[in-house]
């Protein structure tokens, strides 16, 4: 293995590692930092705002991404908003009780002493945004409003319409921007990463691919830094974007980095269900609608009348039935499996009876369509629109879908995986969020990471390799350049006769059966049978139209599905090592009389990274814990009766 | 439901291009146009024919990719809304449907329905930022902003930058994009510093970027998925005057 | 530019109307009316000079956006269609081409007396002022003249249902709650040009308004 599996936590209280950290980190001073190169691969939330934050700092950065532009990578589709402990609304909130929701949050399965920075640094986003420029909601008086979000008893959520993820990427984006304009970052879009290059085991480049022309480039600097988001597309169906993928990580990963917790994917219970065998994607509707929906289903198994013509005690409010004091409002994981167990007894509704009735007719009735349309207004009209249905009048429905992945490359405290300068930011790193992550959490730990985190320990490495950057005539970039080419080939020399597609939703439908909302040892093991199948097939049936010098969407298409193909078999892998329930990983072999996940603490409170294995050929992974030791809090079960 | 296609194929900016006809069969009305498009390139691969090339990533209408002309209107005929967002429900049975790229010259070409529209990314940096540097911001809530500002901050703010208003524009003008970004930061207390210069640097390379010019026709806003007001192009306008005499006095 | 010149000819679209619609007041209004004009002597030549200005610089900025229009999209799209952008506000560049010609007619026929050699033998009238009056009478009995002078009208009205509003909008004058007030009274007010302007061929076609004396 290469380097080693230290988290490198700063001694000290929990509350001042990072100030001491600070206090005591290397720097690099503005006439080094001018001779120094760092190459940053993602320009979301994380990998914008790092790039402009190194840039600014003095650094060569280059960015780059696969969007045709910075600003439409997809941390724009958050909806709900960011939390920060500013208690502006008084009501007993602190940088503690953010910490200790974000880890109760998340099952007990995250690092404290990260968890407590990003709650630390929670603060300095919103004025950092606020300064950008980021137009968050207001009260009369001019100050900044807040909402409430799951997870929490407190208002600490930051917003800006339904659409705070856009607001903020936009903030990055105009900072990135400035430094483009600046001269210190060189912005690479529609460029996608295809492979890192390790030189005497440092991340020292990458070889990537114009989208446009085709043409291979290799990269050399004195850091590399992944921002390359979540791996949820595995699934094929998911909230995440069509172009979403684990190409970088995973290539990472094939070079000696270690993939940690690949089996933690969240899974949000209220989106529009699947209507059909060409949907590409799957839209997330607001939790807040169960605050005033009532989710059932019918009693009888295979009833397809219309909605208004089953009665009333014909029907199952099976929410409110199991958990009688939290009802529709139980949390994402159990409300999620709860529609899946109704699904799987044949009581689903709605095309292929994957869906629940998400009923608003009692709130109506009692509130008045007005205040409703008020509330819920433009998620019914976004409703509307997909479904053509009109959710005024009959209920919605809805079903869970894939929407984050907690799992990513390993990381030590300095955001630096177990390859030396390889630094691994945002959705893309595994550790801040556990085995489940809380709402707005997401786009607070990609600023955290990308401003004010990665700024601070990224020094720590860099100050010693000052002069060492290699050229890109080190054998070590023909090799990995070369690599890349033949894969190209390889992938269209097949020439077989179905398209990329097609295998991504097969491999997408097995692992949502066997790896999605709840798991058992003999699914995931099936699972780990297919897969290699799925895999064979691809690359002796797949079909890749047109060459590697031109702009082509199947190639791109291919690679990505070629990498989620291996990568698959890594998460099933995960998965069923853990042999315990815990946040958004089910096994149904644990838990508790009642349904609620069991976790077992004396032998999974760690975290699982996984070591690739195999030259060439993929061989069963080497897995390695890192302990998770709670100094500070006590492991306690979750109970949301 | 079945629809024939007429699509824009053209191999690379420099090669003749054509409109090409294609069957669109057995098309659920809940597909979107998008999957629709999907579909036919799944069968044309399936009969060892090139895809049709088109781009699109979050298809739910916020990150501006998808940039197309269907039946001679940017985003298609369902508006407000992003190409994405269009379902074919939407269209008649047996539907004659015309599918082009963006068109502007500033939006280069790149293959059958992809343009290249970094020229917009250009025009933000010429000044569509607030100088903040990392770290450095005060307390959030030192300044107050009144309400109706940050929510027609927030109006303006909105643009998904997907360069509809330049593709429906007569004169292929980007008045609404820039307007949008200068009125955001213009209507906020923190871009105030910069606003002489952001405004005039902003339009001049808008102006060089080779961007038509705005004769008040209003398509732009309403093809804008993200409904950004021409109003807008009013204060950038008002803002441009302002900033220009500024200059000429020395301000 | 395009603005701030078509509002100061807008300006004069309205005052030459005002004028013109004194020929309802009979031959000695209209025949004063133009004396104090002429009168005005070398402040006359200046507003002429001025809006000959105008007139040359609205229609080179014209040439000029137009050209960078042009040039903004060298592809064209094989089918368009329009959702807001009205006729007018698309073929300005049409209506102010046939409102031009217009108005070279319009000199040469009323202030050179060179399209119809008849008008120059009007004799002057009883207060040795040039009978306007039956000048303008005589003028529109031509039903072709009349008809041209109509269909310019007509389109000076299309020009200005448009730039009547735009100008606002192009000098930053208007807001989010102005924009629908502006455009209905930028059409009434078009509209309202066009009947005043039309009512004196129309009025003179039909015999209510007869020449003061016989060619």
């Amino acid at each position: 293995m290469i380097g080693t599996l230290e988290s490198r936590i700063p001694s000290g209280p929990l509350d001042k590692k990072w100030s001491s950290y600070k206090d005591h980190a290397r720097l690099v001073s503005p006439a080094n930092r001018r001779k120094l190169d760092v190459i940053v691969v993602g320009s979301g939330l994380a990998g914008g705002s790092a790039a402009a934050t190194l840039g600014e700092q003095g650094y060569n950065v280059k960015c780059f991404c696969f969007q045709d532009s910075p600003r439409r990578a997809h941390s724009i589709a958050a909806q709900g908003g960011i939390n920060a402990a500013k208690n502006y609304q008084n009501d007993g909130d602190s940088v503690f009780r953010l910490f200790y929701d974000t880890i109760k949050g998340g099952d007990f399965r995250s690092r404290e002493a990260n968890v407590y920075r990003l709650a630390e640094v929670s603060n300095s986003i919103i004025d950092q945004c606020v300064e950008q420029g980021v137009p968050f909601a207001r009260e009369y008086g001019g100050l900044l409003a807040n909402r409430s979000f799951g997870g929490a008893q407190v208002s600490r959520t930051f917003y800006a319409r339904g659409q705070t993820g856009q607001q903020l990427l936009l903030g990055c984006y105009q900072a990135l921007c400035r430094q483009i304009a600046a001269g210190t970052v060189k912005m690479f879009p529609h460029t996608e990463m295809l492979d890192v290059v390790l030189v005497d085991g440092h991340a020292k480049g990458i070889i990537t691919r114009n989208l446009e022309t085709g043409d291979i480039h290799a990269h050399a600097s004195d850091a590399v830094v992944l921002a390359t988001g979540g791996y949820g597309n595995v699934f094929y169906l998911s909230t995440n974007a069509r172009g979403s993928n684990v190409t970088a990580t995973y290539r990472a990963y094939r070079k000696g980095a270690l993939f940690a917790n690949p089996c933690y994917t969240q899974i949000h219970p209220t989106c529009i269900p699947v209507s059909g065998q060409h949907q590409s994607k799957l839209t997330l509707m607001s939790e807040s609608l169960r605050n005033d929906g009532r989710v059932w289903v019918p009693n009888k198994q295979g009833d397809t009348r219309s909605p208004e013509q089953i009665p009333e005690e014909e029907r199952d409010y099976y929410l409110e039935r199991k958990y009688p004091s939290f009802g529709n409002l139980a949390p994402r994981d159990i409300s999620s499996r709860s529609a899946k167990e109704a699904c799987d007894d044949g009581r689903g509704v709605g095309p292929g009876g994957r869906g629940v009735f998400l009923d608003f007719a009692d709130a109506i009735n009692r509130l008045g369509e007005t205040t409703i349309r008020e509330r819920y207004g433009n998620l019914f009209d976004i409703y509307e629109k997909i479904t053509g249905e009109d959710a005024y009048n009959r209920p919605m429905r809805i079903y869970p879908a894939v929407h984050y992945t907690m799992g990513g490359l390993w990381v030590d405290y300095n955001l630096m995986s177990n390859v030396p300068g390889l630094h691994v930011i945002g959705e893309a790193n595994f550790s801040d969020h556990g085995a489940n992550r809380l709402g707005a959490s997401a786009l607070m730990q990609g600023l955290a990471d990308g401003y004010f985190v990665l700024p601070y320990t990224l020094p720590t490495y860099l100050a010693g390799q000052i002069g060492k950057r290699p050229t890109v005539d080190h054998p070590e970039f023909h090799k990995a350049e070369t690599g890349v080419r033949e894969r190209i080939s390889k992938m269209i020399g097949v020439n077989g006769t179905r398209s990329v597609d097609s295998f991504h939703r097969e491999l997408g439908l097995l692992l949502w059966d066997k790896c999605g909302m709840a798991r058992n040892a003999a699914g995931l093991r099936e699972a780990l049978r297919k897969i290699p199948e799925i895999r064979g097939r691809f690359w002796r049936e797949v079909r890749v139209p047109g060459s590697g010098e031109e702009f082509n969407q199947s190639l791109e298409r291919a690679g990505r599905v070629a990498d989620y193909l291996e990568f698959a078999e890594l998460m099933c892998t995960d998965a069923l090592e853990r042999d315990e329930s815990c946040g958004g990983h089910f096994r149904e072999e644990h838990q508790t009389p009642d349904g609620e996940a069991l976790r077992d603490d004396v032998n999974f409170a760690s975290a699982f990274a996984w070591e690739f294995q195999g030259n060439g050929t993929i061989a069963p992974p080497k897995l390695h814990r890192e302990p998770l030791e709670f100094e500070t809090l006590e492991l306690a079960q979750r109970s949301y009766k | 439901m079945n629809f024939k296609l007429r699509v824009w194929r053209q191999k690379t900016g420099a090669a003749k291009g054509k409109l090409a006809d294609y069957p669109a069969n057995d098309v659920s009305p809940d597909t979107s146009f998008l999957e629709m498009l999907d579909l036919v390139n799944d069968r044309l691969i399936e009969g060892g024919e090139e895809p049709i090339a088109f781009e699109s990533d979050c298809r739910e209408g916020i990150c501006g990719t998808c940039c197309l002309t269907i039946n001679g209107e940017a985003h298609g005929p369902d508006h407000p809304g992003a190409a994405c967002q269009l379902y074919m429900r939407r269209f008649k049975e047996g539907e004659t449907i015309t599918v082009e790229p963006f068109r502007a010259k500033p939006f280069r070409f790149v293959k059958d329905l992809v343009v290249n529209r970094s020229a917009l990314d250009r025009i933000v940096q010429a000044g569509g930022f607030v100088s903040a540097r990392s770290g450095s911001a005060p307390e959030a809530n030192s300044i107050p902003v009144p309400k109706q500002n940050a929510d027609r901050a927030m109006e303006a703010a909105a643009c998904i930058g997907c360069g509809a208003c330049a593709a429906a524009c007569p004169n292929a003008s980007a008045m609404l994009f820039t307007s949008a970004k200068v009125s955001h930061l213009a209507l906020l207390p923190q871009g105030d510093p910069e606003r002489t210069n952001r405004v005039l640097n902003m339009v001049s390379v808008m102006d060089e970027e080779g961007f038509g010019n705005c004769t008040n026709t209003y398509e732009c806003e309403a093809v804008c998925p993200a409904e950004i007001s021409a109003s807008f192009i009013a204060k950038l306008n008002r803002e441009y005057a302002v900033a220009t005499l500024r200059k000429k006095l020395g301000g | 530019m395009v603005a701030v010149t078509g509002l100061v000819l807008l300006g004069f679209v309205i005052g030459h109307l005002l004028g013109n619609l004194q020929i309802f007041l009979g031959p000695d209004w209209i025949n004063s009316y133009a004396e104090h004009l002429r009168d005005l002597g070398p402040l006359l030549w200046f507003v002429r000079a001025f809006l000959l200005v105008n007139v040359v610089a609205h229609i080179y900025y014209t040439i000029r956006l137009t050209i960078d229009n042009r040039r903004a999209r060298p592809n064209a799209y094989a089918q368009k269609d329009y959702v807001k952008a009205s006729f007018a506000s698309r073929y300005m560049w049409l209506s102010g081409l046939v409102v031009l010609a217009f108005i070279i007619y319009h000199l040469a026929h009323f202030t050179l007396v060179v399209a119809d050699p008849r008008l120059a033998t009007l004799k002057l009238d009883a207060l040795q002022r040039h009978d306007v009056y039956s000048m303008m009478v005589y003028g529109f009995r031509n039903v072709i003249v009349s008809a041209f002078y109509v269909l310019a009208m007509f389109l000076l009205m299309l020009h200005l249902t448009h730039g009547a509003s735009s100008f606002f909008q192009s000098l930053g004058w208007n807001d989010k709650t102005m924009t629908p007030h502006l455009a209905r009274w930028g059409r009434v007010f078009a509209w309202l040009i066009f009947i005043g302007y039309v009512s004196i061929p129309l009025a003179v076609l039909l015999g209510l308004v007869q020449p003061a004396q016989p060619l």
